[in-house]
């Protein structure tokens, strides 16, 4: 039987993403519960895993509610102060508190008192870190399920719709498709069976928001769906989610069978005559599924190759049926603009972009992990104020956003606002989220490289362009970084660029060359001077780096001895040389040399 | 009712269009040809290649005009500078991983991708890189596959899944390392491949060729101590005049005979003869079944990559098929038995040939049922372009060889005959024999107009003695696989079935020629022209029925007794064996609930 | 007794998939469902495996073949005892992660893809463990190890062939 919630009078949050587990967050578990056992306080109050909360490089993090106290860096040893001084002095431990200016305080202050938890709340992530996952009592305690209570007993379909289009809410998904426009195209379709997809199929390389919104709350995107499904007509929904999520499956799995338990879900929604259920599919590993047409063609047990649109899935998706896809996020918004009203969402965010967004925040930056924020924020305070700042003093370069499809942002685009116009216009996009922050010792060929790579090995291989350019811009770039590169090479990256992007058949291909092109476009000198001058100034490129002999050299042979090719010449006690033209670059001289005596330049 | 037209733009100027179609429609009928390699008219949309872009104004990025619609207003432009040099750098992505042989290549002259380079002005190349590198399939006796020539247009997976529903060939792994294949990349003979060839007519390059046996032939025609033997198919004559630049539709009867006969035959015979052969026994067999002996409906067996087919995924019809040998293999045990006897010759010494339109053939030759005496009744099949090739290569003028006559023994043939290369045209060449041979009366209306034509399956009723015969045929696997489906439900549905393993029956062949630079492979036109020259033979014919070929007549009377005599049975009969190669699904069983 | 266990694993998978038969009408589409369950069960996908699932579910090899290939999360060959998933996202990349792989390539003498000769190790790339905190990490089976140097890599390696000795002489 479930405990009896009125006697509660705390709950302790333990974050079980995988860098707090692997801070050992669970073992913490334990020790909280022998500490609350001596204290005979056991029954006052419930532990809960709550997924990963986002602040990846402060674990482990433990939260006490109420109060929204938020512990980080938490060891075993600090858990009966913990429980003695907060839980029974009432008295929070303030050394384990991190930042009062963290970024969660910061910017989700934007809903009203909702009842026993809530000053601080998301929208998006709202109740992440907050309920059990687990739990539909507390997700229904913090009136989950109420939008459904509210469009079965008060709204049309179309009033539905017309709710979430005024809301403005766009696709969280990366293109920013307004979503009451894709739910009308749908509902318009008559037919007698009709699908509505939750896109679970994160696959951004340093992109992990929709993982864990399901894996800290999953009966929101359930809601949302059940939503969607109502307003268009449908009676069956698919999360089609990744294999590689085994925690926000198991989590997805469990929430749907509560669900249906407790009538949400199955026939007749509570008591009406709106039929609804939902199926999990796991994809595979293959990035392109996150493309619509792919992702209809995995779940209908294929290869996942995209083919060519129109026509829409609104009008032929799912086994030829009209069908309603939208990403993990947008579905997390669906059940509070029902709830709190279109005209409250509008309010959050800028003019064409609104409510909030949410980015995974990484690469050479202080403070990183999930951050949610309304649009409009610009790139400055996401780095600069809650990422807090570039790491180990160095010099910011570049922040990339949108993953693989995104582009890289120097410095002068700093106090971009983020909106999906905005990022476009200053040659990124918004994307599914991922934002990973460059400092000076990146070499933006290597990165552009990197991402080029990844959707190169991602590529299905269906169309040309994508299949056969992507590889020929690789080589090109892969010769560049490796000193290789020819004159002219510069130009032949823009015009196969262009070409892939609007030759391509899918997104994936139309969007895969944007980081050569947007490093080509903001750093093109660092492309010039590895053509031109065979030199990487961030010292990334191994194979264009010269090692030379300071006058540090004491001669004591060791980087003779263990040069495989032979190019480190010298007398024993003087100091030694490198040759240049034997020099291999393979870097053994540097990593052996114990005084400081071989450069890289 | 007068149809609704949309305006479009095509490079700036009006026109108005039917809705509900693609640009590339609309601009075909309005005599824009877009240049395209993966589209196929017959085949799903696939949109991979991308060299049919265009540009639409308001859109982002270029359309794929195969896939695209019009819709009003919409403003199109297909030949820009800029569309140009994206299709031209499309093309030359496309050459960048793809052999640069042509002139050794068996495509050379005769391939999509050079006429399309060809036509995009690509001088420069500016993107070389790593190219695949797989090794040739050499496994199967009529295909080979060379994945390195492969362009990845699909056309092969969606002929195989979608036409013949053979689902053979797969696209497997990905992105630039994607290779159609067989399922496991096991060898193309160990695989549920039926040889049919379609594979072959509809690859825009040489990935998929025919097992090219000309040079071995060469070396054959040579050999002074053999008696070298052609038979040639109906379905020959009706299209290798297309190979030497002639229109489809015109019959080159004689002129074949009479150029096998320059190539060093020693004797010309003609399938034709021998489709009267099997008319005689499979129309006796009929009856027989019709009156309780065997199993019906009764199924037709002369379509070799049908018979693999079957074999593999409807063994439980294997008693419903008809016990003849394919007309070519009853050619080949006449030519190892009663013809080396005719002519004082041992068997042995006899060095048969086919030419057919087919690469199925080729396997069927091997098959080991099939010998007799421990000979094999054919020793070497060559395909129609092959056999051209070999014209031209031995430097005989087709275009103005004086025509001779087939040889006889076995070269007299009736108009029934003929009409076996073409759908329906078994079936009908039956009717007309078999109503005679039950009835005592000749079949005066002998064309079966209903059994004639493209569709996929047709059906027709004959009436004998009051006796109603149900008939149906289908040609193209995967029409088959409908039918049979229908048969299967239905058992009592139909008495005779005719099957063809190629879109069009034998005219559609694998080893046809291949579509010149001004069509398309398998376009239905040239497919009903190349029918249409099969018919006129027959209407030209004054031996329209087999039973009335006199040197058929006379076979029986010197060799065979009578249809299905004992010996008939033992040379011109086979059976069959249910096959189950690895990769096998027994399509269309019922599923293991 | 292998064979038994093998029995016992196509057993269970011919059990899922009459499930999945009983419950649709468009089994076809439950393919990449019934592979994952096959993977789990056997730990790759052999031929005989996917001949099996061809023919219960009425499905062309070609076809199964096709999707196996094309999936990374499939895997065509037996696995080593250990799988090193080596993590590739962007953040973990910018932290060196390149360095750690091929430091671990070194040490194992394999690429990604491959099992080691003695079939303890197979190394995978992954793209994002969501541990970027961390980064660069590794995934060892269900294990993570975070902000890994090319000494602590190679620590980490050898405590794994340590503990497999160890047990194998105890």
């Amino acid at each position: 039987m479930k405990k009896n919630k009125s006697k509660e009078n705390f709950i302790i949050t333990l974050c079980d993403g995988p860098s707090c587990i692997h801070n050992k967050s669970k073992e913490l578990k334990r020790d909280i519960e022998i500490q609350l056992e001596k204290k005979g306080l056991s029954d006052n109050g419930r532990i809960i895993l709550s997924g990963c909360l986002g602040m990846c490089s402060k674990g482990p993090i433990l939260i006490v509610n109420p109060g929204y106290t938020i512990y980080g860096h938490v060891t075993e040893k600090d858990i009966p102060e913990i429980v003695e001084s907060h839980l029974v002095k009432g008295k929070p431990v303030s050394r384990l508190i991190i930042d009062e200016d963290h970024l969660y305080n910061r910017f989700f202050r934007v809903f009203g008192d909702v009842g026993f938890f809530g000053k601080q709340m998301r929208i998006t992530l709202r109740n992440c870190g907050i309920i059990d996952p687990e739990s539909i009592d507390d997700y229904i305690s913090l009136r989950g399920y109420e939008a459904i209570a509210k469009i079965l007993s008060d709204m049309k379909p179309e009033e539905v719709i017309e709710e979430v289009k005024r809301s403005g809410l766009r696709g969280r998904g990366g293109a920013g498709f307004p979503t009451g426009m894709k739910w009308e195209f749908t509902a318009n379709q008559k037919s007698d069976e009709k699908y509505v997809i939750c896109n679970a199929d994160e696959g951004d390389p340093g992109a992990f928001m929709d993982r864990s919104a399901i894996e800290g709350d999953p009966h929101t995107v359930i809601e949302g769906m059940i939503i969607g499904g109502y307003a268009v007509g449908s009676a069956k929904g698919i999360v089609y989610i990744r294999a590689e999520y085994p925690l926000a499956i198991t989590r997805l799995e469990k929430a749907i069978k509560d669900a249906r338990d407790s009538g949400f879900l199955g026939e007749n929604i509570l008591g009406s005559d709106f039929s609804f259920d939902i199926e999990i599919r796991l994809g595979a590993g293959a990035f392109v599924c996150g493309e619509e047409t792919a992702l209809i063609h995995s779940i209908e047990g294929s290869r996942g190759m995209p083919r060519p649109r129109p026509p829409y899935p609104s009008v032929n998706g799912l086994f030829g049926k009209p069908t309603l896809i939208n990403n993990v996020e947008t579905w997390a918004n669906v059940p509070v603009i029902i709830l709190d009203s279109a005209d409250w969402f509008r309010k959050v965010g800028t003019e064409k972009s609104k409510g909030t967004k949410v980015f995974a925040l990484a690469g050479k930056v202080k403070n990183t992990g999930l951050v949610e924020v309304p649009m409009g924020t610009t790139l400055r305070e996401i780095i600069f104020d809650i990422g807090g700042g570039i790491e180990k003093g160095k010099k910011f370069k570049a922040v990339q956003t949108g993953g693989p499809s995104g582009g890289c942002l120097p410095e002068k685009y700093l106090d971009t606002p983020i909106d999906y116009e905005s990022l476009a216009k200053a040659g990124s996009i918004m994307g599914s989220g991922g934002m990973i922050v460059i400092d000076e010792d990146s070499c933006m060929v290597n990165i552009a490289k990197f991402f080029l790579e990844f959707t190169q090995n991602e590529s299905c291989g269906k169309c040309t362009p994508c299949r056969e350019g992507t590889k020929r811009m690789l080589e090109i770039l892969t010769r560049i970084t490796e000193g290789k590169g020819e004159q002219g090479d510069i130009e032949k990256l823009e015009r196969l660029g262009n070409l892939i992007k609007k030759a391509s058949l899918c997104g994936l291909g139309q969007s895969a060359p944007n980081p050569v092109l947007s490093t080509l476009t903001n750093f093109r000198e660092e492309y010039e001077e590895h053509i031109k001058h065979k030199k990487c100034r961030a010292g990334e490129c191994r194979l264009l780096l010269d090692y030379v002999i300071n006058d540090k050299c004491v001669g004591c042979g060791a980087c003779k001895r263990i040069c495989p090719a032979g190019a480190v010449s010298g007398n024993p006690k003087t100091p030694h040389v490198i040759d240049k033209s034997k020099c291999i670059k393979c870097g053994q001289c540097y990593e052996i040399c114990k005084f400081g005596a071989v450069d890289k330049k | 009712m007068e149809k609704k037209t949309i305006t479009i733009y095509i490079n700036d100027k009006p026109y108005r269009v039917e809705p509900e179609q693609t640009v590339m429609q609309a601009a075909d009928k309005l005599g824009f040809h877009i240049p395209r390699l993966c589209y196929h008219p017959k085949l799903s949309i696939e949109g991979a290649c991308r060299v049919c872009i265009v540009q639409v104004e308001g859109l982002k990025n270029y359309a794929a005009s195969c896939s695209y619609p019009v819709s009003d207003g919409m403003k199109i432009h297909t030949n820009t500078q800029e569309i140009r040099r994206a299709r031209r750098d499309i093309v030359e992505l496309i050459l960048d991983n793809h052999p640069l042989d042509c002139h050794t290549c068996d495509r050379d002259g005769n391939c999509e991708l050079q006429r399309l380079a060809y036509s995009m002005g690509i001088k420069k190349r500016h993107f070389e890189g790593e190219k695949k590198s797989y090794d040739k399939d050499l496994s199967s006796p009529s295909v080979v596959r060379d994945p390195d020539k492969c362009i990845l247009c699909g056309r092969c997976v969606r002929i195989c899944s979608e036409i013949q529903k053979v689902n053979a060939l797969r696209q497997a792994y990905r992105g630039f390392k994607t290779v159609v294949m067989p399922a496991y990349n096991m060898p193309f003979s160990e695989s549920v491949c039926t040889t049919c060839g379609q594979c072959i007519n509809v690859c825009p390059t040489a990935s998929f060729i025919e097992k090219n046996y000309t040079q071995e032939l060469f070396e054959k025609l040579s050999d002074k101590s053999l008696i070298k033997v052609a038979q040639v198919a109906p379905s020959v004559r009706a299209a290798i005049g297309e190979a030497f630049g002639i229109p489809p539709g015109t019959a080159k009867e004689k002129e074949t005979a009479a150029a096998l006969k320059r190539l060093g035959f020693d004797y010309v015979f003609d399938t034709q003869f021998s489709a009267d052969l099997t008319i005689m026994e499979e129309a006796s067999e009929f009856l027989d079944r019709l009156q309780g002996k065997g199993r019906l409906p009764m199924i037709t067996s002369c379509s070799s990559a049908w018979m693999k087919c079957m074999e593999q995924f409807y063994p439980d019809l294997i008693e419903n098929i008809s016990t003849c040998k394919s007309p070519m293999s009853m050619m080949g045990a006449v030519l190892k038995t009663h013809f080396p006897e005719k002519i004082k010759a041992a068997p042995e010494k006899i060095f048969s040939v086919a030419v057919m339109c087919c690469t199925a053939k080729k396997y069927e030759a091997q098959r080991p049922e099939l010998k007799i005496n421990g000979l094999n009744g054919v020793d070497l099949v060559v395909t129609t372009r092959e056999a051209a090739w070999m014209i031209k290569s031995a430097g005989i003028d087709f275009l103005n060889i004086k025509g001779e006559e087939f040889d006889h023994p076995l070269g007299l043939s009736s108009g029934a005959g003929a009409i076996f290369g073409t759908t329906g045209g078994v079936m009908e060449a039956a009717i007309r024999t078999a109503y005679e041979l039950y009835t005592g009366e000749t079949l005066l209306d002998i064309e079966v107009n209903e059994l004639r034509g493209l569709k996929g399956i047709k059906e027709g009723k004959i009436v004998m003695d009051g006796k109603e015969i149900r008939v149906a045929v289908a040609h193209g696997l995967g029409n088959a696989c409908d039918l049979l489906d229908i048969a299967r439900k239905e058992p009592g549905k139909y008495h005779f079935i005719e099957v063809m393993g190629c879109p069009g029956g034998c005219v559609g062949g694998g080893g046809q020629p291949y579509a010149d630079a001004n069509s398309i492979p398998l376009d239905e036109e040239c497919l009903k022209l190349r029918a249409k020259a099969l018919y006129d033979l027959d209407r030209n014919r004054t031996i329209r029925r087999s039973h009335e070929n006199p040197d058929v007549q006379r076979l029986y009377k010197e060799f065979l007794g009578r249809p299905l005599s004992e010996l008939s049975h033992k040379i011109l009969h086979t059976h069959y064996k249910k096959k189950e190669p690895k990769g096998i699904i027994p399509r269309g069983l019922v599923r293991a609930r | 007794m292998q064979t038994s266990l093998e029995n016992d694993r196509m057993a269970k998978l011919k059990k899922y998939m009459a499930d999945v038969l009983e419950k649709t009408d468009r089994p076809e589409s439950y393919l990449i469902a019934v592979l994952h369950r096959a993977q789990n069960l056997f730990g790759y996908l052999s031929r005989d495996v996917m001949d099996e699932i061809a023919l219960t579910m009425n499905i062309p090899t070609s076809h199964i073949w096709g999707v196996a290939t094309f999936y990374h999360y499939f895997k065509l060959k037996p696995q080593g005892k250990h799988s090193i998933a080596i993590c590739l996202g962007t953040a973990c990349y910018v932290k060196g992660a390149g360095d750690i792989l091929r430091t671990i390539k070194k040490e194992l003498k394999i690429g990604i893809g491959e099992t080691t000769e003695d079939g303890f190790f197979s190394l995978h790339e992954a793209r994002c463990l969501g541990a970027c905190g961390l980064a660069p990490v590794v995934m060892i089976d269900d294990k993570i190890y975070g902000e890994l140097t090319n000494q602590k890599i190679i620590e980490i390696i050898n405590n794994y062939r340590k503990r497999d000795r160890k047990s194998k002489e105890g």
